[in-house]
């Protein structure tokens, strides 16, 4: 059986700043200066109005559990890991990313829950990862 | 209807046990179901002059272009090509595109062609490598696809309190019109505590939410009004059509309870002018029970929240008033990575009374509904006989 390892984002040209920032333990998401609306992922261009007037903001880190999942039987690499729980977070600024909820009992995850990051050490990556807020 | 373009050849190819036959390759297969169609429609290879071919069996190199390699391998040389992938609804995307090439005069004769070979190759689920925008996804371990169909069930299930009971009608359902279609992979019997007590994939998901892991292939022929007249099946029309995407990512998607179905089937129906109660039989892609529950929501057969209601009062399975993927579904008939093609097949089948036991009596039109992605892209064809 071959075994994986678990996935590093390739760093590129668009989101070279935001993973130095995780690696500093600061969530930075771009903020559109023409809409004024804040943007995740990041991307060379906003998504709502195509500006290019795009800034780096630092992100409060708190925010609520849009969504979630259990999962039993993990991809490629995860499988020593399971029970874990990937989510989908809505920051308090108003964008939503997928993370991994943890420091959580199973039982105790629920939609709506308030969540804060909190960032984890992956090879060379610190990635950023959400725990229930006290 | 005599501006409508026709549906005029089916088929596809048989399966044990959800794998090919004798060890044939993803092109052998991909070529036996173009054969038959073509046969199906009483039309000679030669007039094919417009392709459409997507697949995820493309391989670097000889497969990145799908319907070149494919057309070389039949020995069509078309007008028109389009390998157009927005994963499983590619083919109702593809009905659509070849409609409007049709009547823009850029082919005659459009064959749109699916196989894959994933069940035998065990080829699935290698992970997406964590470059470009999947750096911000992969590394959290989400698997794909089902992982997101998992968030899309308990924001749904959480946002109007539905149980898991409720899905697991889906795939009951599908399961008993599976018994009545013989070239179904699932046929022994299922009841919705089978479904609960089968294993938890990605919570709240068990294994028999999930579609199957089959092999297959499928085609389909689309002509003009024209040469509708001179082939072997009476012609089944394309009366509406429509496309959409909402995003690739789920966590760009806008409410994990709407797909872009909403846009799409819209667009379908005020093309076709017909209304939701005007349709006779509906196929709507199964890739997980939840997809369904979704799907029938944002094509508006009922309020946001009420599919489980509206599941349990009218009935979807044999015997009830609004029948749905009357072949099994990719729930238990067969899904061979992209299932949306048979959606169309059996859609024809219906409307051409060919469906033997699980036939919906004087079925005149047909809604087909193909999700692809991560309820990321959708398309939808509404179909209709004379």
């Amino acid at each position: 059986m071959a075994s994986f390892a678990k996935p590093i984002p390739k760093i590129d040209h668009d989101s070279k700043k935001f993973w130095e920032g995780c690696n500093e333990e600061k969530l930075l998401l771009q903020y559109c200066n023409d809409c004024n609306h804040y943007i995740y992922y990041p991307r060379i261009v906003c998504p709502h109005c195509m500006s290019t007037n795009i800034e780096w903001k630092e992100s409060s880190g708190k925010g609520k559990v849009y969504s979630y999942t259990i999962v039993r039987y993990g991809p490629p690499g995860f499988s020593d890991d399971v029970p874990y729980i990937p989510a989908l977070v809505d920051l308090d600024e108003g964008v939503r990313m997928i993370t991994n909820i943890v420091q959580c009992d199973l039982e105790d995850i629920t939609c709506g829950m308030p969540v804060e990051v909190v960032f984890e050490q992956r090879d060379s990556v610190k990635l950023p990862l959400f725990k229930p807020s006290n | 209807m005599k501006d409508n373009i026709a549906i005029v050849g089916v088929e596809e190819v048989e399966l044990e046990n959800g794998k090919v036959k004798d060890g044939l390759t993803v092109l052998q297969i991909q070529a036996l179901a173009a054969k038959g169609a073509l046969e199906d429609a009483g039309i000679k290879k030669e007039e094919v002059d417009g392709m459409f071919v997507t697949g995820m069996w493309h391989q670097p190199g000889y497969g990145t272009a799908p319907s070149a390699l494919l057309s070389e391998y039949l020995g069509i040389e078309p007008t028109y090509t389009d390998s157009t992938n927005i994963g499983g609804s590619s083919f109702e995307a593809h009905v659509g595109h070849a409609a409007a090439a049709i009547k823009e005069g850029k082919c005659e004769v459009a064959l749109i062609v699916y196989g894959s070979t994933q069940r035998s190759d065990r080829s699935r689920n290698t992970g997406m490598p964590p470059i470009l925008t999947a750096q911000y996804e992969s590394p959290f371990g989400l698997p794909f696809p089902i992982g997101s169909y998992a968030m899309a069930a308990n924001r749904y299930m959480h946002q109007y309190n539905v149980g898991s009971e409720s899905l697991a009608e889906v795939a009951v359902a599908a399961r008993e019109w599976a018994k009545l279609n013989p070239k179904a992979t699932k046929r022994d019997d299922l009841t919705v505590e089978d479904v609960l007590n089968s294993p938890v994939i990605n919570d709240p998901l068990h294994k028999l939410d999930c579609c199957l892991v089959t092999d297959g292939a499928g085609a389909i022929v689309l002509v003009s009004p024209e040469r509708a007249k001179n082939c072997r099946k009476k012609p089944v029309w394309v009366l509406g059509h429509g496309e959409s995407h909402s995003h690739w990512s789920i966590q760009a998607m806008p409410d994990l309870t709407v797909s872009s179905a909403a846009v799409s089937g819209k667009k379908a129906f005020e093309m076709s002018g017909l209304r939701h109660e005007d349709i006779d039989v509906v196929q709507v892609y199964d890739s997980f029970t939840i997809t369904v529950l979704i799907t029938l929501e944002s094509l508006g057969f009922c309020k946001p929240g009420e599919a489980a209601d509206f599941i349990a009062s009218r009935g979807i399975g044999p015997g009830g008033t609004f029948p749905l993927n009357t072949n099994g579904g990719g729930l238990s008939y067969c899904h061979p990575g992209m299932y949306g093609i048979f959606l169309l097949i059996e859609a024809v089948r219906q409307l051409r009374g060919e469906s033997d036991k699980r036939q919906i009596k004087d079925a005149k039109t047909a809604l087909v509904n193909g999700t692809g992605g991560v309820l990321s892209s959708t398309s939808v064809c509404i179909l209709g006989r004379d």
